[in-house]
């Protein structure tokens, strides 16, 4: 009897100490604000877009932190984007819809100059204020700045502005994933020997 | 003294360098053709200063330096441009590269020839300076600008690097065994630059030719030839400077911080062509090997088609060709591509001296490779982060301290090619950190417009508010009415009266613009000039601005200077607008506590390329100015006053341009604030 | 076009390698066959043929490539490491068992060749000695051992010739005599030792063997193979804490060099504790990966329940490697004395 009352009180001890101790810490090492939503503002590329449905990407982050939003909506970011998105939420990658906008490789905005009338309008486009110019002056896209986002080519009532895709150069050249080694190659004729 | 010291690692690949070694550097025939890619150095590539179809001498600077880390380019030898284009350049990539076409005629006409003969007395800029325009790189195979080497100053040690480890290559080795006594004056004067405390000239021990030939022509001077181990890769920089002083250089840092500093063989030669004889670098020692013919050193002009190259050695199948070394090299796709001043050496591949590598097994984690490693990494680590694409794991493992010298490539016995997988790694990390910056840009950019939004939305707001004020202090239809108003108002709304006051002026004055503006003018040609006007107006703004202070110049392009008569006035009374609402802005740029934000352009500093854009721009109006000004002085002032109501825009349009130019201005007077005072 | 940034290579392969891993065992094998008679080889034999179909079968139903993998010969020295941990007289369903269990689930199941993070062989012994330790006793005499046809008959029908004593199978081996020994109380060590059981080392026969691995192993390291850190590291540990608990205590432990020549210490230290996939790759990490593995063995066969503990010990240490890496980086060039020498 007295062990079993032993036993008892000991679990209850141990138990108010843990409880203690989880109290504690919630308290000393609470974060503040919520970097859940800063940390998917962080994978999310920031083009700007509002190809998913919200007004930019942080306001994208807001909605899929609070759950009311899919992960699979921003096509700048790609798969790898939807990727790295699964894994910071610890859910599973989910690909694009078929019908929804498909990624494409990076492009920028360049202004014909010379067809320019000056109205402004990309400027209010834009999302980035990558745009220099202003009333009735020609105005110039500052390429390093623009996203991409094509947000200013409905608005130009002149029709001016083309999207110059970034094609590789010897400054952004990448190596590639060497060739894959021999254990993947399912279907090499020797496994099937 | 001649104490030697060790780097972990290394490996004894079979050197194959008596193939080309043997025989004296072979001087080539004029090629037909020279194909000189710009980029020839580390850095930026260099601007080309000629025309197509325009004559050039032997030595004349073809294109020159853009920038401090870039090196100016020569035409090898006498002829004309024919091209100036994208051309196939030696490069892994297979991209072209713009690239200038010569076609020699034959005559050698040499340009006048500068040297440097008081050297000596030469300040450290005027040698830097020099040697950048005589276009001198590092011709270990790194093509750095040699000039920035010669930067520092009370070096400890020189470290002159002869030991050409990697495998096939001869040519520092009959470089210094031909043109000992050049190298040696070319170590003199880069000693002297550097006011080096004591040269080492490091040469493996199995090129005993080479290092009696230098150590002839050493006697006499305080430079010490020493023989090192072989060991590949002791001709890398770090190794070379570890084995002959000890140090070891981490990565990132500046071997000058160390107090040395390393120059190979064929530059310090360079060095001394240029300084003594006045000769730019024109033309390098390849080595020519593998399957040819002949594998011999050939000393060949700079952009020399290489295909042309390998055919004097004989060689003429078309097998793969690896430029720079079987270690370190990179496969040559497009032999098309000219000799740059990297290509220390090309080797034709046979499948009998390269196989192919067998396919990869996994890895046994056995460790030769760290065995192997100069750099003391663990590569097995590094390969298997690289593979799964860990990049932060692999770079906390170090991954940008490995110099891609294979030797852990070379022992793994599971012919895992390691290498590939760090290059890959690399340059993924690089890709990443590219998107990460421009993500980050865009986000600041992004946020500063909501923020420009929000409170260009409040101030509506407030300007609202004033105007209702107003009108009820005009009802009260007097002047101590209007008093009693003010005084009743705390200082900022005093301010926003006061705007609201300047903007009803200048709206009566500028309301009869359009109205005087309906005169027919051929609607084409109006367009025409009136766009042509524009640009040129916009242009020459940003232009005297950008000169004045680049950082207001972009804030506002259409600034005051130089606009004619008519926006002139327009631009006054926004102006006019804008200094009253500066009032109010300068509270609530208070409140906010952040005057900088006020203005997007001048809060992020107008970086290099911004400045470049408006440059861009500035030359294209400059030539289209005079052009804009003389239609313009025809079709009279008038028709560029008001180019909205000209074109007939309609009425939702002119009201967003309106507000667009309103702005404008806000910015413009936020900017002018920022300059008065800056935060 | 190769894209390879490395043109040339040394031609080695994992084939070699394990070839000369197991040309090393050669010395070992041959002194044990000379001890133990015929069943060493039949048990070698019994687990090569097992491996192999075992390996072949896993990589097929895994889609991988079989011939390369199978050249590799990974196996073959999994299975025979195995076989000479295991008694000689062991019944041939043991071994298979057992090597089966090291080649599907200690290898191919975490991903085969490089990938398993147990050494296999050890993880099958282990399987072994848990599950059956009765059969695990079968280490017959080398004092005097059964002639080739009884052997044969007791591993593969369990049954004995008539006149054969059941003693000549499950003799006790010196671990045991001593384990049991000092449990039954009275006698000291020294006197336990004694026996002729115990040799001049205190293991008859087995000294042999054991400098057998010795050799191997010393060429492997001459062959840079397997590095001097590792094996060493393990005799090492083993001597320290022998030598510890018999400086302490002489009556009640035995001496560095009855540890050193007993059980599979040698064997263990020579090729199980250098096994690259499952041990460590860094120079400090394997000397105490090493020299865990030789103090845990010691005290796993002195204070444990079984009688030998070497391959507990490896696959303790194993689940440490991760760790013991991640710790022991070397520093890298230029990196010595902080950021800025
Ligand atoms: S779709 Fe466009 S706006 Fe939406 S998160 Fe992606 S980049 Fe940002
Ligand atoms: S929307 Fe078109 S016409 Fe208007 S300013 Fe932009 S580029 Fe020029
Ligand atoms: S040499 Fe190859 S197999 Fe050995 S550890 Fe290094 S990468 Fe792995
Ligand atoms: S390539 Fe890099 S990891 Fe490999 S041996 Fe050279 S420095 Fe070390």
């Amino acid at each position: 009897m007295t062990t079993l009352l032993l036993a008892l009180l000991i679990m209850v001890a141990l138990a108010l100490l843990l409880g203690a101790v989880l109290g504690f810490a919630s308290v000393r090492f609470r974060v503040d604000g919520d970097p859940l939503v800063e940390k998917i503002d962080a994978i999310l590329p920031q083009t700007q877009c509002g190809q998913c449905g919200h007004p930019g990407c942080h306001p994208y982050a807001e909605a899929i932190a609070d759950g009311s939003d899919d992960i699979n909506k921003c096509p700048p970011g790609g798969e790898d984007g939807i990727r790295k998105l699964a894994e910071l939420l610890g859910v599973e990658f989910k690909p694009f819809a078929a019908d929804a906008p498909q990624p494409k490789p990076k492009a920028v905005a360049l202004i014909d100059e010379a067809t320019c009338i000056g109205c402004t309008l990309c400027i209010q486009a834009c999302p980035v204020d990558a745009i220099l110019g202003s009333a009735k002056m020609m105005h110039t896209i500052i390429a390093d700045e623009c996203t991409g986002c094509e947000l200013c080519i409905a608005p130009c009532p002149v029709d001016c502005i083309r999207m110059i895709p970034q094609g590789t150069d010897l400054t952004n050249w990448k190596w590639r994933y060497p060739t894959i080694p021999i254990k993947a190659l399912k279907t090499a004729p020797e496994s099937r020997a | 003294m001649s104490r030697l010291y060790d780097f972990h690692g290394g490996i004894h690949p079979p050197e194959n360098k008596q193939q080309s070694s043997a025989t004296p550097i072979r001087q080539l025939p004029l090629p037909p053709l020279l194909h000189i890619a710009l980029g020839q150095s580390v850095g930026n590539a260099a601007l080309p200063c000629v025309q197509p179809g325009q004559r050039v001498l032997k030595g004349q600077c073809i294109a020159e330096a853009d920038g401090r880390l870039s090196s100016a380019v020569h035409a090898p030898t006498s002829g004309n441009i024919i091209a100036i284009g994208e051309h196939a350049f030696a490069h892994p990539s297979g991209l072209p590269a713009a690239t200038i076409t010569l076609q020699p005629d034959g005559l050698e006409q040499w340009q006048p020839r500068q040297n440097l003969p008081h050297w000596r007395d030469a300040s450290g800029s005027e040698l830097r300076d020099f040697l950048q325009q005589m276009g001198i790189v590092g011709l270990g195979g790194a093509v750095f600008p040699t000039h920035l080497k010669l930067a520092a100053r009370e070096l400890q040690t020189l470290v002159v690097n002869g030991a050409e480890c990697e495998p096939y290559i001869s040519c520092d080795d009959r470089l210094m065994q031909e043109r000992a006594a050049d190298i040696v004056a070319g170590i003199g004067i880069a000693a002297h630059a550097l006011r080096a405390g004591e040269v080492l000239i490091g040469i493996e021990d199995n090129k005993p030719q080479a290092i009696a030939a230098m150590q002839a022509a050493c006697h006499g001077t305080p430079f010490r030839v020493v023989a090192i181990p072989t060991k590949y890769p002791s001709g890398s920089a770090k190794q070379l400077i570890r084995v002959l002083t000890g140090k070891e250089i981490p990565h990132g840092v500046r071997a000058t911080e160390l107090g040395v500093q390393c120059l190979n063989v064929g530059t310090l030669y360079a060095i001394a062509r240029a300084v003594l004889h006045g000769e730019p670098l024109l033309s390098r020692i390849v080595t020519l090997t593998g399957a040819v013919a002949d594998a011999a050193n050939v000393e060949a002009l700079i952009g020399t088609p290489l295909d042309w190259l390998l055919a004097q050695a004989g060689h003429t199948t078309a097998a793969e060709v690896i430029m720079g070394g079987p270690m370190m090299g990179f496969t040559v796709p497009d032999l098309a591509a000219g000799l740059s001043k990297a290509g220390n050496c090309l080797i034709v591949k046979s499948p009998a001296e390269f196989p192919p590598r067998p396919a990869a097994m996994p890895c046994i984690r056995c460790g030769e490779c760290a065995t192997a490693c100069p750099m003391e990494l663990q590569p097995m680590d590094l390969f298997w982060f690289a593979k799964a694409r860990n990049f932060g794991k692999a770079q906390e493992w170090h991954l940008f301290d490995c110099i891609e010298c294979g030797a852990c490539s070379y022992v793994c016995p599971s012919q895992i090619p390691l290498v590939d997988y760090y290059r890959f790694a690399k340059s993924e990390i690089w890709a990443a950190e590219r998107d990460k910056k421009a993500a980050d840009l865009a986000r600041r950019r992004h946020d500063f417009r909501q923020f420009r939004i929000e409170r260009e939305k409040s101030e509506k707001a407030e300007r609202l508010a004033a105007r209702a004020a107003e009108q009820a202090a005009k009802l009260a239809a007097s002047q101590a009415a209007t008093t009693t108003v003010s005084s009743a108002q705390d200082d900022p709304k005093k301010a926003i009266i006061a705007a609201a006051m300047a903007r009803a002026a200048e709206q009566q004055e500028s309301k009869p613009l359009p109205d005087s503006h309906t005169q027919a003018l051929d609607d084409a040609k109006q367009a025409a000039i009136k766009a042509a006007m524009e640009r040129a107006a916009a242009r020459k703004a940003a232009a005297q601005q950008s000169s004045d202070d680049s950082s207001n110049a972009a804030a506002n392009p259409a600034g005051s200077t130089g606009i004619d008569n008519a926006k002139q006035a327009a631009i006054q009374a926004a102006m006019e607008r804008a200094a009253a609402r500066k009032a109010a802005a300068q509270q609530s740029s208070d409140d906010s506590g952040n005057n900088a934000a006020a203005n997007p352009v001048s809060a992020t500093g107008i970086d290099d390329t911004k400045q470049a854009a408006i440059q861009a721009a500035m030359e294209r109006a400059a030539a289209r100015k005079a052009a804009a000004q003389q239609s313009n002085d025809a079709s009279g002032n008038n028709a560029a006053a008001n180019p909205v109501s000209a074109t007939g825009i309609d009425d939702a349009k002119q009201a967003a341009i309106k507000a667009a130019m309103e702005r404008a201005a806000a910015r413009k007077a936020a900017a002018q604030q920022d300059q008065q005072d800056p935060t | 076009m190769t894209l390879h940034a490395t043109h040339i290579a040394k031609p080695a392969t994992v084939s070699a390698v394990m070839l000369k891993v197991l040309a090393a065992m050669l010395p070992g094998i041959a002194l044990s066959v000379h001890f133990n008679g015929i069943g060493v080889l039949v048990q070698l034999l019994l687990a090569s043929v097992t491996a192999l179909l075992a390996e072949a079968a896993m990589l097929r139903l895994r889609g991988v490539p079989v011939t390369p993998f199978l050249k590799d010969l990974s196996a073959i020295v999994t299975a025979w490491l195995l076989a000479l941990a295991m008694p000689p007289l062991g019944a041939w369903w043991l071994i298979v068992v057992a090597t089966l269990f090291a080649i599907v689930v200690a290898k191919q199941l975490y991903g085969g060749l490089g990938n398993n993070p147990f050494n296999p062989a050890m993880v099958g012994f282990a399987v072994a000695i848990i599950s059956f330790p009765a059969q695990m006793a079968a280490w017959g005499s080398p004092l005097a051992p059964l002639d080739a046809a009884a052997q044969l008959q007791w591993i593969f029908s369990h049954t004995l010739p008539a006149g054969s004593a059941l003693d000549a199978v499950s003799s006790a081996t010196p671990l045991d005599l001593l384990k049991t020994g000092l449990l039954q109380g009275g006698r000291d060590v020294s006197q336990l030792l004694a026996g002729d059981r115990f040799g001049q080392l205190g293991n008859a026969g087995g000294e042999w063997i054991a400098l057998g691995w010795l050799a191997g192993g010393l060429w492997l390291w001459q062959q840079k193979l397997i590095p001097w850190q590792t094996p060493l590291a393990t005799l090492a540990g083993v001597v320290a804490m022998s030598g510890a608990l018999w400086l302490a205590a002489p009556a009640h432990y035995a001496s560095p060099l009855f540890h050193l020549f007993n059980g599979a210490t040698l064997l263990a230290a020579m090729f199980i504790v250098t096994d690259p996939v499952s041990g460590s790759t860094t120079p400090r990490g394997r000397l105490i990966f090493g020299g865990l593995v030789g103090v845990l063995t010691v005290l796993i066969r002195v204070f444990g329940g079984f009688p030998d503990a070497v391959a507990f010990a490896v696959l303790i240490m194993n689940i440490a490697v991760p760790f013991i890496d991640q710790y022991t980086q070397p520093t890298v060039f230029g990196h010595k004395g902080g950021r800025r020498a």
